[in-house]
């Protein structure tokens, strides 16, 4: 899943049946120190999430999941709105923790 | 399946209710020369992982829903190893 912002949301009256009565909202992928990344997206949602609100979505076949028994042919969802968000990034020096091994050439 | 790191959880209140009580983390893949390669991720934990672990990330759904266990969930992602250690060949970069 990744985070996302919504930004905000998107009426189509001629769509597949499936997706009659769900809502779409426009998303702004966030990383997590909560900063635009990459290029803003239409989800479907099934938290009922508003304007502003952080979240995270699903993307792929397991974006129709929510609606089973229906099926609607989206591959973006909204299924979590995000409370809080824990952050503990090491510091850059800590990178080199756990490294590679190269195999010495023998 | 790509290597990351845990950088930290999230919580959600509302959300699908298939998520309900599974720990949810943020995961940031890694090139393997333990640098970031692109932008964090959110994704499930199936072995009790924690901040600071680097772990094994499918990103796949049949893969993720099975390591979880909640098959027909919209989730897309789950930690489903700790890695102790990585070997290359010579040679490789």
């Amino acid at each position: 899943m990744y985070l996302g912002r919504v930004v905000g949301c998107v009426w189509a009256t001629v769509k597949h049946p499936a997706m009659v009565g769900q809502r779409m909202l426009v998303i702004q992928p966030l990383t997590p120190e909560l900063q635009s990344t990459g290029k803003r997206l239409v989800c479907l949602d099934c938290t009922g999430a508003g304007a502003g609100e952080i979240i995270y979505y699903a993307r792929g076949k397991e974006a129709s999941f929510p609606f089973l028994p229906a099926e609607p042919p989206a591959d973006a969802t909204v299924v979590g709105i995000v409370d809080t968000l824990h952050v503990q990034r090491a510091p850059k020096a800590a990178a080199s923790r756990n490294p590679v091994h190269k195999k010495a050439r023998k | 399946m790509l290597i990351a790191r845990v950088i930290g959880d999230l919580v959600a209140t509302q959300k699908h209710a298939s998520h309900e009580g599974r720990k949810i983390l943020l995961v940031q893949p890694l090139n393997l020369d333990g640098s970031d390669r692109g932008d964090a991720v959110v994704a499930f934990d199936a072995v009790d992982a924690g901040v600071g672990d680097r772990v094994l990330l499918v990103t796949e759904g049949f893969s993720a829903m099975t390591a979880v266990g909640r098959p027909q969930s919209p989730i897309d992602m789950a930690v489903i190893g700790f890695i102790d250690g990585i070997d290359l060949i010579p040679g490789v970069e």
